[in-house]
């Protein structure tokens, strides 16, 4: 996974944490977390070839489809759910974005920002983007919720998600100016609402 | 080509207290061991068997063709369980007919066959008797505890009854109780062998008669629900025994499922006792480690030390998903250490016992990070 994210990931999880890493892929991140900041905790993944990847690595496996949200787990029961390049994978977006406060403390959610300036001019120019961050064709393409950092922060409003930090990621920089246009990838932390 | 495997048997002459309040004055376990126990004692591994199944779970015997053990693709040298790395042992459950002391042997006490006499025997008494032999061979504590289904109940209960003896434990294909329609299923077995003419209320034996009958049905009900909707469409589907047509008859076999159904049972009536299919399948009934914590199986799972692996197939509907992930649920709200799969195979509950590669990697892949100290 790319290392300024991996980094960025790392500062806002605190030392210790019990994570739940939603959409955990191959477990590199939570094998990473695990080996060098103290975590523990489980990934959770839906394709075969991942679980057994984490199991390979080490990495606690639990094998569900998330668009059936997370009854497994209690109110409060980790300290971080990540969902890092997820949220655009899921049908109940909006739903999932309010378990992972409910299961977690914290949330670090990420996904691919739409609104990125050369997605933008993509889309002047009168075609869906395809891009290092989007490599798909539009017609082939896992990411079945296109979203915008802008989108997010409305969304968050909406439900009444509290956004304790957010920023963008373009190449190997953090972006905190207008990372709406300037950044690849949306980068939010949130925690459930003080209501 | 695989490896010979001989077995064993061990005479335990100190009494054993069972869950129901008989005791058992002396029993015999009848099991088998694969692979060399290492200098650490670090690398056993049990195997816990479920309802028809025996000690021999992997090899095959001397000169006998097709008698490979029934876990032979999961565990020998060189398989996902690797007995070039772990001394593997499997054990016959007490109350079973392959060996060890079950309802065809001789009660000490009375000098007859035990028959319907021989006592309701429970997942934890089997436990209990496992946890003895493994005294015996010297091994204190298991790089881990595995099994399928009533044997996957095995393996959970020896996390609880053993909490330090166990390092890991595999269940696969299991429950942590039997539902309303399970037991409801094992209810049905039960009756074709108690209302059988032949099964003279379990003293079948003294009349020199077996009641064939009630084993056949019994085994054809569990076969069908060990099976899924799709795997006997695909396999059988309306195909007809002979011909294209209709025989128009009620009493003869008609279509391939039929027969497929009578051979199984008529297989499993040659072999398998009436009084073990009674017990075995109560033992399952039974089964509900959370029943003593008012239901709550996380309160009930609190004990596990073990760091586990779960796996379940998702056209199992005998021991179906579900069931796993309320194992799951407890075990993660109790904080261990678990990974579960959940394999998308068409095979029903029998998938446990076959060839599907994501399944075998994924145990292979669990046993092969298994650390077993130094001298591993």
């Amino acid at each position: 996974m790319n290392l300024v994210l991996r980094d960025a990931i790392q500062r806002m999880v605190p030392y210790g944490s019990r994570v739940l890493d939603l959409g955990c892929g191959e477990g590199a991140l939570l094998a990473f977390l695990q080996q060098h900041h103290g975590c523990s905790g489980y990934g959770v993944e839906i394709n075969d070839a991942n679980v057994l990847a984490c199991v390979e690595q080490g990495v606690n496996v639990i094998q569900l489809n998330l668009d059936q949200g997370l009854p497994m787990f209690g109110d409060q029961s980790f300290d971080v759910v990540l969902q890092i390049d997820t949220l655009q994978h899921l049908r109940n977006a909006q739903t999932m974005l309010q378990e992972t406060v409910r299961v977690g403390r914290m949330g670090i959610v990420t996904f691919p920002n739409f609104a990125h300036w050369p997605n933008r001019l993509s889309v002047l120019q009168g075609y869906m983007p395809v891009t290092r961050k989007l490599p798909y064709q539009w017609y082939d393409t896992p990411n079945i919720r296109v979203a915008t950092f802008a989108d997010f922060l409305a969304l968050a409003k909406k439900t009444q998600l509290n956004i304790k930090e957010a920023f963008g990621l373009q190449d190997d920089a953090v972006v905190r100016w207008w990372p709406n246009a300037r950044a690849a990838t949306a980068v939010f932390k949130l925690a459930a609402s003080t209501l | 080509m695989t490896f010979l495997a001989t077995p064993q048997s061990l005479l335990f002459e100190q009494p054993l207290p069972l869950q129901g309040g008989a005791v058992l004055p002396q029993y015999q376990l009848t099991f088998e061991t694969y692979g060399e126990l290492n200098a650490l004692r670090s690398n056993a591994v049990l195997v816990c068997h479920a309802l028809n199944a025996s000690h021999h779970v992997a090899g095959s015997y001397l000169g006998q063709a097709k008698s490979e053990g029934w876990w032979d693709n999961m565990i020998g040298p060189g398989k996902p369980v690797d007995t070039n790395r772990y001394f593997v042992i499997g054990v016959n459950n007490l109350g079973s007919c392959f060996g060890s002391t079950g309802p065809m042997h001789l009660n000490p006490e009375t000098g007859r066959i035990y028959g319907a006499d021989f006592p309701v025997v429970t997942v934890e008494d089997w436990v209990t008797s496992q946890a003895r032999l493994l005294d015996h061979l010297g091994i204190a504590q298991l790089a881990a505890v595995m099994g399928g289904s009533l044997g996957g109940m095995q393996a959970l209960s020896w996390s609880l009854q053993y909490p330090d003896r166990v390092r890991h434990a595999v269940v696969i294909a299991s429950a942590p109780n039997l539902n309303a329609e399970n037991i409801a299923f094992n209810e049905v077995a039960r009756r074709a062998i108690t209302t059988d003419p032949d099964f003279h209320s379990g003293h079948f034996y003294a009349q020199g008669v077996v009641p064939k009958r009630g084993l056949r049905i019994a085994r054809m009900l569990g076969h069908i629900t060990y099976l899924s909707d799709d795997v006997m469409n695909t396999k059988f589907g309306r195909m007809l025994q002979s011909g294209n047509d209709f025989k128009y008859s009620t009493q003869d076999i008609e279509f391939q499922i039929e027969s497929y159904l009578r051979y199984q049972g008529d297989k499993f009536s040659e072999y398998f006792d009436a009084n073990t299919y009674l017990l075995i399948t109560r033992a399952l009934d039974y089964f509900d480690p959370a029943s003593a914590f008012k239901g709550q199986l996380t309160q009930a799972l609190a004990r596990a030390r073990a760091q586990f692996l779960l796996v379940s197939f998702t056209t199992d509907w005998r021991f179906a998903p579900a069931r796993s992930r309320e194992m799951v649920q407890a075990l993660v709200a109790n904080k261990r250490q678990v990974s579960y799969a959940e394999i998308d195979a068409p095979h029903g509950h029998d998938a446990f016992l076959l060839d599907d590669p994501r399944y075998l990697s994924l145990v292979r892949a669990y046993f092969d990070r298994i650390n077993l100290g130094a001298d591993a």
